[in-house]
């Protein structure tokens, strides 16, 4: 049985996609049979940040409506053996997942694979809640910022009383919190929320902070996941994520502000 | 880093401090309200009418308010009768 990993937020732009693609990629590399599902219909993303919208020929509703087969809609990762993808339809409603129809996928899915990983869409409307019903785990993807961690928090009661678990009376879904886009300069200077502020609002285990940096830019406009680009600190971020999520116990990195020249020694401290 | 930077942080300094200032007072805030039993809005609404039967009350006149502790829930109902020359 595969372990099924939903990535939500809450907020749109905070990084979810980037982070689904990241853990798929990462969880692939380090030898587990990874698939990473998109719950976005109507507005399909994960492809474009995998690299792989060309290859899309079905997608995750007709795999539920009976019109291709897994088989057909899975698009392997040419980077990385284990990796495939489900993409979401362009054209569907979101109405068209329905909750029979992902339980059936996800259960045959998890035949094959060690983990699924679902990209939610943002919003707390039936494409979201049908990205995290059938989850064991959930990375909470926030930004130090107001609305981020409030809607953060909304995700969590939903979490809590709106997933199978839930309602199965069973061990509630396991969260953890991914905080994206960190400035460390605009924490020193009392600009930001830090890692501690936003820990202690959302009591969450903390599975990694994932720097401010223009390699997740560069990363989506090639369509290569940015976990692979291992000279950025968001990269490396991302891998320390993989691993902590694995159980490695790794120290958070990237969390102090940069040292440059003598402007920085004089003004940053 | 830029020169001009160094002046906008110190104008703005502790915007974050404000920031979770407010984001604590909200969230407790709101899990308060989501730990609430979906039964309360009814419960008040019955209340309120067997309360009408005998009293002349407005229909603001019950307030139900519910606290979750680790180890208590309380239940607390407060009804505002009306003024003792209101009564007949």
């Amino acid at each position: 049985m595969a372990r099924i990993i939903v990535i939500t937020s809450g907020k749109g732009g905070v990084g979810k996609t980037t982070t689904a693609a990241a853990m798929a990629m990462g969880l692939a590399q380090r030898g587990h049979r990874t698939v990473v599902i998109d719950f976005d219909v109507g507005l399909r993303n994960l492809d474009l940040i995998m690299g792989c919208e060309r290859r899309v020929v079905y997608d995750f509703v007709n795999v539920i409506n009976g019109e291709a087969n897994l088989n057909q809609a899975l698009i392997r990762d040419k980077r990385c053996d284990g990796l495939y993808v489900l993409p979401a339809s362009q054209t569907r409603d979101k109405e068209a997942l329905t909750k029979e129809g992902v339980g059936r996928v996800l259960t045959e899915l998890g035949k094959g694979y060690d983990y699924i990983v679902c990209d939610s869409p943002a919003g707390i409307e039936h494409g979201a809640t049908m990205a995290m019903y059938y989850a064991d785990d959930a990375v909470v993807v926030t930004n130090p910022e107001v609305s981020s961690v409030r809607d953060s928090d909304r995700m969590l009661g939903i979490l809590a009383s709106k997933s199978r678990r839930a309602e199965d009376g069973e061990e509630p879904i396991k969260e953890y919190l991914l905080l994206t886009r960190y400035a460390p300069t605009r924490v020193e200077r009392g600009e930001m929320l830090s890692v501690d502020d936003v820990q202690e609002i959302l009591s969450l285990s903390l599975l990694g902070v994932i720097p401010e940096s223009q390699a997740v830019l560069n990363a989506s406009n090639a369509g290569i996941p940015v976990v692979l680009d291992n000279d950025s600190t968001a990269g490396k971020a991302y891998g320390d994520m993989v691993a902590r999520y694995l159980g490695d116990d790794l120290p958070m990195r990237f969390l102090d502000a940069e040292r440059k020249g003598i402007l920085g020694r004089l003004f940053g401290g | 880093m830029g020169l001009l930077d160094v002046f906008r942080a110190s104008r703005k300094k502790g915007s974050a401090a404000i920031a979770k200032e407010r984001l604590q007072i909200l969230v407790a805030h709101d899990r308060a309200f989501r730990n609430r039993p979906s039964y309360l809005p009814k419960l008040q609404q019955e209340i309120l009418e067997v309360i009408r039967k005998y009293v002349e009350v407005d229909l603001d006149a019950v307030s139900v308010n519910y606290e979750q502790d680790d180890d208590q829930e309380l239940l607390e109902l407060n009804i505002v009768l009306p003024d003792a020359a209101a009564r007949s």
